[in-house]
């Protein structure tokens, strides 16, 4: 079965959709803990993404101006990330918690706001320009290349694809230890499942708020470095592009299960790169230009058919 | 007076009474009905569109030369406008509103995707050109030369009548259709707000179980709601089209420029009220454009002093800093006065009426 049918299918579609995946599913885990335990959807996650990368450029410039020395973007992520989190922490206590006894539709309103402010900001700050991580193409890691060879089937994996799978995983059993061992971990599933029987038993909502945050920024950072790593190049419209479909890999998970966000990401990602794919005769199934279309379509069928999501999440 | 300032007070009526045109349009969906909606300017884009095909010249880029007169490109417009939102309306308005806002916003989003993806009939990213301008068409040879003004005239005649008049002839009678445009549909959405409709709409909004119970079809009466508002909003955008002439799907359709221009206004302005509604479009855009002088002014007398500074640079920059000083503005408003500038007024019941 590995011919070029299977050269070409996997590493020119399976793997670019398995990397989109992983960003999706980081930035989905962050909107679905928001959706489920503040019970708002956040427009502004898509742009906190986008900051983050810009911080970790900025990061990686200053060090290099200072040191001397060239960083790889995941080490000057870690300061940039404490910055974000810091601002995902003081956005919620300027912007979010005054609104927290109202109505939730103008917390919605206000995260509507504060997308378009992020974004401003860092156009005023960075320029409308393009920026890069690191210039150049990326070649195909050469060990994984030789020995894939060597039992006849081609991969091409560029590192920077290793490093976001291998950071991915990473994230996701730290966040399940989180999740299913620690207090506050399990104080987050209990507010998520049911706000009024966690506040009976003595929950502290401010807290689990606030890890709700920080657990969703550092989603999001690492998301948006990712992306910036896999793209080569920060714009400011990034953040905006990812916001669709990690909405739909929140709804396709269940609002408020953060596996099932990344059951959704991984989806939503293999559906768009696939879509693509020449099933039919020689042109592309979907033209590449309408991907996001993809992802919203099947946001639009899962609200029609099941809009608890694929693993019983929350439906408002 | 100089013609250049009453010229730039009509443009800022014009463009301010466009708005007003969306913020009307967003009141019934949000106001009224208490819809969320973000896709503002997807439901503006098909509109302009719409206009723009039905009206433009037959042209080698794109679908066109129906010749259609502009009044029925205008209604076709709105109908275009109203069938994307009935479709959404049907599929997300039994949802929360903040599904709602998802649907809305990757609409919007897929509508500027297809007219970016099919160049045949948009020219996709170059956009539509010399879109007919309603007045100012008038003065074209492709409508001169052609029925109805043929029969009053030969094309010399109205050659040489147009070369008489000043080249902005058309700028007052452009603002104030524009301009009647929006008092009709004011007119039209107070009679609305005060009739029994317009109060089972707050009924549904701050009472949803209550109006169910009284027997209101609320999941009908939303979908009402959602494609009322879009239709204007396919109406502004036709207006839109001819106001700017030169239409393209991203930076035409910025959906900063638009859709979250035209929340603030109506924030600000006042929810629930029409006139709130367009005292906010009026208001914020006046403060809109002037900001751009103040700015632009600041910025030539700042590279005039330090001659090391690129003003070009500094230009771009200063657009973006009066966009989050919007959204800062919408931030203070949504917190501090929340009513806007004109709180809604509830209509009294007739019975009321009738005893005052």
């Amino acid at each position: 079965m590995w011919d070029a049918f299977g050269f070409e299918f996997i590493n020119f579609y399976f793997i670019p959709g398995l990397v989109l995946g992983c960003i999706y599913a980081l930035g989905a885990i962050g909107i679905t803990l928001t959706f489920g335990i503040l019970r708002f959807a956040n427009f502004a996650h898509g742009e906190v993404m986008m900051s983050g990368a810009y911080l970790t450029w900025t990061v990686m410039a200053i060090i290099t101006s200072v040191l001397g020395i060239a960083v790889h973007p995941l080490v000057a992520a870690v300061p940039a990330g404490l910055i974000v989190i810091w601002l995902f922490l003081l956005t919620d206590k300027y912007f979010y918690k005054p609104f927290r006894k109202a109505d939730t539709i103008k917390v919605v309103m206000a995260s509507f706001g504060m997308m378009l402010i992020i974004r401003s900001a860092v156009q005023v700050i960075w320029g409308p320009n393009q920026l890069t991580f690191v210039q150049g193409i990326a070649k195909p890691n050469t060990v994984l290349q030789s020995f894939s060879q060597s039992i006849d089937m081609l991969l091409l994996i560029p590192n920077k694809h290793l490093f976001i799978f291998t950071g991915t995983i990473v994230i996701v059993i730290a966040l399940s230890y989180l999740l299913n061992r620690t207090r506050i971990g399990k104080a987050m599933r209990a507010v998520s499942d049911s706000p009024d029987l966690a506040h009976v038993t003595g929950i502290d909502v401010d807290q689990v708020i606030r890890a709700t945050w920080i657990v969703g920024g550092a989603c999001a950072m690492a998301a948006g470095v990712f992306l910036a790593m896999d793209i080569q190049m920060l714009e400011t419209t990034m953040g905006f592009r990812m916001l669709l479909p990690m909405f739909a890999a929140a709804i396709l998970g269940g609002i408020g299960k953060p596996y099932g966000a990344v059951f959704g990401g991984l989806v939503i990602g293999l559906a768009e790169e696939l879509s693509a794919y020449p099933w039919i005769g020689d042109a592309p199934l979907i033209s590449p230009g309408y991907k996001t279309g993809v992802a919203f379509a099947i946001m639009v069928i899962m609200l029609i058919v099941r809009p608890q999501g694929l693993f019983k999440g929350r439906s408002f | 007076m100089d013609a250049g300032i009453l010229l730039y007070f009509l443009s800022l009526l014009t463009v301010g009474g466009i708005y007003a045109i969306f913020a009307l349009g967003l009141n019934v969906q949000w106001g009224f009905a208490g819809l969320f909606n973000v896709g503002i300017v997807g439901f503006a884009a098909v509109g302009a569109y719409t206009y723009a095909l039905l009206t433009t010249a037959e042209s080698t880029f794109h679908l066109g030369g129906f010749g259609w007169p502009l009044p029925v490109a205008m209604f076709v417009a709105m109908i275009a406008s109203t069938l994307v939102a009935a479709v959404i309306g049907f599929i997300c308005i039994r949802l929360r509103s903040d599904y709602l806002a998802i649907a809305t916003i990757g609409i919007a989003e897929i509508i500027k995707l297809i007219f970016k993806n099919e160049t045949d009939i948009t020219n996709g990213p170059r956009g539509i050109n010399k879109i007919p301008r309603a007045w100012e068409h008038f003065s074209e040879e492709r409508f001169y030369s052609s029925w109805p003004m043929s029969w009053f005239g030969t094309p010399e005649s109205w050659s040489a009548f147009f070369d008489g008049l000043p080249n902005w002839w058309w700028q007052p009678f452009f603002t104030g259709t524009i301009l009647f445009v929006m008092l009709v549909i004011y007119w039209m959405l107070e009679r609305a707000r005060t009739s029994p409709w317009g109060r089972m709409m707050t009924a549904i909004r701050e009472n949803e179980p209550a109006a169910r119970a009284a027997g209101k079809n609320v999941t009908a009466r939303r979908i009402e709601a959602f494609v009322i508002g879009a239709a204007i909003m396919g109406l502004g955008g036709a207006l839109f089209a001819q106001h700017l002439r030169l239409i393209e799907p991203t930076n035409t359709f910025d959906s900063a420029k638009v859709t979250f221009l035209v929340w603030v206004m109506l924030i600000a302005g006042g929810s629930g009220n029409n006139r709130g509604a367009m005292l906010g479009a009026f208001l914020i855009w006046t403060i809109w454009s002037a900001s751009e002088l103040l700015i632009t002014g600041a910025i030539d007398l700042f590279a005039y002093i330090f001659d090391t500074v690129d003003p070009g640079a500094l230009r771009t920059r200063a657009g973006f800093l009066r966009m989050m000083l919007i959204g800062l503005l919408l931030q203070v408003i949504l917190q501090k006065y929340p009513q806007g500038i004109l709180p809604e007024a509830r209509p009294a019941s007739p019975q009321r009426r009738k005893q005052e």
